[in-house]
């Protein structure tokens, strides 16, 4: 039997099928296989249908099958709505009570639990232990997993799971895979943990999917110590945060595209002001509302154009929880080195989806230290005895921090042209200061050359590239091995990463861009450095590509 | 720059004879008595928003950050959130507060965050060459309502005390050592406090002798039914009978934001 298997749980809103395919990714991250969760949810509480799709494979991969082995089903719409995708020699788990249907197998969840003294939804709970035993899985290793997962009434939970577990009948039997259980992490809870490993304190925001979950995520992890506050809007959310980097603390906000709009003016003065600010933006569906709990990859050029007037940014778009931890906490330690807001951009399916993430990437995270006026070097050399200037003209265009509260210090931070004290200034001198966060600019660009700006996955030698970024790496990974082509994933957007792109380039004859958008964002940025894409693959339902829409488009304009 | 000195080497670009000059002869005199007693000035820091009020950023040698038109309520409350032993205080002017950044009023005193706002009340926006805003009168003559403005005035300390403000006080810019005690009292309060200052706009809305005809001293403390009364004795408008109050309306001590926030 291949070890690579798709598994489908669906419901309505409220019937617990996003929890109960956590709790079955666990099982198989327990024996050894790597995770990739995609879930499918609407915009409503109760009702319609959400779903959770799980890869659980040998090898890693971050896209989901087209196919179904398992299709556990909470309601009748989830067996109408993929059994069209389910593999020939696939199984339908049912709930009896709910579902009647001529194939499969049935079981009565609702009615379990009930028995059992339990509430309805955890009647979701009899279906993970029928599943469990049908799939061979031994009690002990379920009682496991269900115990650490569970918080809440776990004997109930465990007595509903032992009686499902009792009356169904074992078909087969999953293999173990002789591999440790990896951390398993939606990208918003890695960039949140990124963050605070490179030194967060402050953490503002205004609920909006996909973003949301970061905000719950470190409100409820009390352990994290980062303080969670919600303004009254993201125009507030976005003040109050550079208030707090004013005064010498590490902050970030976290929205979406309608959020993100609310906050340029504040991106703007972050700019100006040179303070330190770390912005996470997680696409979805646009324009304006859009599909609130869909993706798109389109708010790129917004991101890197958002704000008046020129200024320094960074702009980071990870593709996995991996990336999401390691760029999340290089994105906060940026917007301190530089002064500068930087924007670590997600998508709806990076922010929400889970994957296994390599633990060891948490080492490599350290926060860094700013450039500060009282401390190291510039305090030794140039400020010694000297009057604190906030703006003072620098070389490499980075002026030393000083903190409010300070002793023989006055910061005068500012949304004005200014003077090296930061009083206001409309003089022709002002090109000097705008001169200084050029040459910031131009020590970014270096140090993005330094830092993996962009990954190449695939065969590194084929004359044939394809680009992909976010999300949309996961598939295009995929494509690039089974086709033997070279995958392109620019992560450091700006500073755009010249020369690694131009290595990465190396020998490519024809490329082409592959994005969830109508206009091919991505291949806009490539044409603006001067790189043209051959053809674009471009999808926009609001659903991430399939390996196999991504080869079959690419077979045809090859 | 001095760092003993409260001025700043830049030009003063307020009309000539402002009554900003005043709020700033104010405040300097307050803070240099707040030294004096021991707080250390690095302590203090202050946010404004945009106008001509804001431009007190760079004639006062205080920590500062001179933030965005309506939205400095938001600065400062990140301020005292990180830094909790900073006297934090935010110049704002009634376009900026009442009109373009009100949410940010609202919600600020809601929570009882503490940090003193100053609003400069010269009710109009000055700096675009006179515009009517929240509190211009209903009937005001600015260059975008060359009929008089058909909005009725907003009275901002019923709104502050309905959104929970623990601090509300007025002053009169003219009235230099009562609006110097004002600002000390303010700053002292733990908690949101909110000082209304009447600054007559002698370039386009210059109501000195409206204000001083009509001005009187309360005699506090009050009660919150008696704060209520005279908060609404004058409505802003320009009634031709009604007397205008100036002191402390109201101020009741509870948990601060930053308190129940930072409390673990």
């Amino acid at each position: 039997m291949s070890k690579d298997f798709s598994i489908l749980i669906g419901g309505e809103a409220g019937q617990g099928s996003r929890m109960a395919g956590l709790i079955i990714a666990k099982i198989f991250n327990f024996i050894g296989y790597k995770i990739y969760i995609y879930e499918d949810y609407q915009s409503l509480i109760r009702g319609g249908h959400n779903f959770s799709q799980i890869r659980a494979a040998e090898k890693e991969f971050q896209s989901r099958k087209e196919k179904i082995d398992f299709l556990l089903a909470l309601d009748e719409k989830t067996i109408n709505l993929h059994k069209k995708d389910l593999e020939k020699n696939g199984l339908i788990i049912f709930n009896a009570n709910k579902v009647k249907s001529k194939e499969g197998m049935g079981i009565e969840i609702e009615k379990i639990a009930k028995e059992m003294g339990g509430k309805p939804i955890m009647a979701n709970m009899a279906l993970i232990a029928d599943f469990a035993k049908i799939i061979g899985l031994d009690w002990e290793i379920l009682e496991g997993v269900l115990r650490r997962e569970i918080k809440k009434e776990i004997d109930l939970n465990l007595k509903i799971g032992k009686r499902a577990y009792e009356i169904s009948k074992n078909l087969l039997k999953i293999e173990k895979i002789s591999k440790e259980p990896t951390l398993l992490l939606t990208g918003n809870e890695a960039t949140a943990l990124g963050a605070v490993k490179a030194g967060l304190k402050f953490y503002f925001a205004y609920p909006m999917t996909p973003a949301t979950s970061i905000m719950n995520f470190l409100a409820k992890r009390e352990d994290l110590n980062v303080k969670v506050i919600q303004p009254e809007n993201e125009i507030s959310v976005i003040n109050m945060a550079l208030g707090a980097s004013f005064a010498g603390v590490r902050s970030a906000v976290g929205t979406s595209g309608g959020g993100f709009a609310l906050m340029t003016e504040g991106l703007s003065l972050a700019g100006q002001s040179e303070t330190p600010i770390f912005i996470i933006e997680s696409q979805r569906g646009g324009p304006s509302t859009g599909m609130p709990t869909y993706n798109l990859q389109g708010d790129l050029l917004f991101v890197l154009s958002a704000g008046h007037g020129d200024f320094p940014r960074f702009v980071i778009a990870p593709g996995d929880a991996e990336q999401c931890l390691y760029y999340s906490a290089l994105g906060l330690n940026l917007a301190w080195k530089y002064q500068t807001p930087v924007i670590l951009l997600l998508d709806k399916d990076v922010s929400e989806n889970t994957f296994s993430v390599n633990e060891k990437i948490l080492n490599l995270i350290q926060p860094e230290n700013a450039l500060l006026w009282d401390k190291g070097p510039a305090f030794a050399k140039a400020s010694a005895g000297k009057e604190y200037k906030r703006y003072k003209i620098t070389e490499d265009g980075i002026s030393p921090l000083a903190f409010p509260g300070s002793k023989n210090v006055i910061v005068k931070s500012t949304s004005y042209e200014h003077d090296e004290y930061g009083i206001t200034i409309e003089s022709e001198e002002v090109e000097k200061m705008q001169e200084k966060r050029l040459r910031k600019y131009e020590t970014m660009s270096k140090e993005v050359e330094k830092l993996e700006a962009i990954k190449v996955y695939g065969n590194k030698k084929s004359d044939i590239a394809i680009v992909a970024w976010g999300i949309t790496k996961g598939a295009a990974k995929e494509v690039a091995e089974n086709l033997g082509i070279k995958l392109i994933q620019p992560i450091i957007v700006e500073p755009f990463p010249k020369d690694k792109m131009k290595k990465a380039l190396n020998g490519v004859k024809k490329l082409f861009s592959v994005e969830l958008n109508t206009s091919g964002q991505m291949a806009k940025v490539l044409n603006s450095q001067g790189i043209k894409v051959d053809g674009k693959i471009l999808k926009y339902t609001g659903r991430p590509f399939f390996t196999k829409e991504i080869e079959e488009k690419l077979k045809k304009i090859l | 720059m001095n760092p003993k000195n409260l001025d700043t080497y830049c030009q003063n670009t307020w009309c000539p004879g402002c009554p900003n000059f005043a709020i700033l002869e104010s405040v300097k005199r307050a803070i240099s008595e707040l030294i004096e007693k021991g707080i250390p000035r690095e302590n203090f820091v202050f946010t404004c928003g945009i106008g001509c009020h804001a431009k007190i950023f760079d004639y006062l040698n205080l920590n500062s950050f001179y933030g965005l038109h309506g939205r400095c309520l938001a600065t400062a409350q990140g301020i005292k959130l990180a830094n909790p032993n900073l006297k934090v205080m935010a110049f704002v002017g009634d376009g900026d507060t009442y009109n373009e950044g009100i949410s940010h009023l609202i919600h600020a005193a809601k929570r009882n965050t503490n940090i003193t706002v100053l609003v400069h009340d010269n009710r109009n926006f000055a700096l675009t060459v006179s515009q009517f805003t929240a509190t211009s009168p209903k009937g005001f003559k600015g260059s975008s309502t060359p009929n008089g403005s058909i909005e009725e005035s907003l009275n901002p300390l019923e709104l502050v005390l309905s959104s929970g403000a623990t601090f509300i006080a007025r002053g009169y810019a003219w009235k230099i050592d009562h609006l110097k005690n004002l600002i000390l009292k303010a700053i002292e309060h733990k908690g949101f406090s909110f000082l209304e200052i009447l600054q007559p706009c002698i370039t386009f809305f210059d109501n000195r002798q409206f204000y001083e005809e009509r001005i009187y001293e309360l005699k506090s403390p009050l009660s919150k039914e008696e704060a209520k009364i005279k908060i609404s004795e004058w409505d802003y408008s320009d009634g031709e009978k009604s007397k205008i109050p100036i002191g402390v309306f109201y101020k009741v001590e509870k948990p601060t934001f930053e308190d129940l926030v930072l409390k673990n």
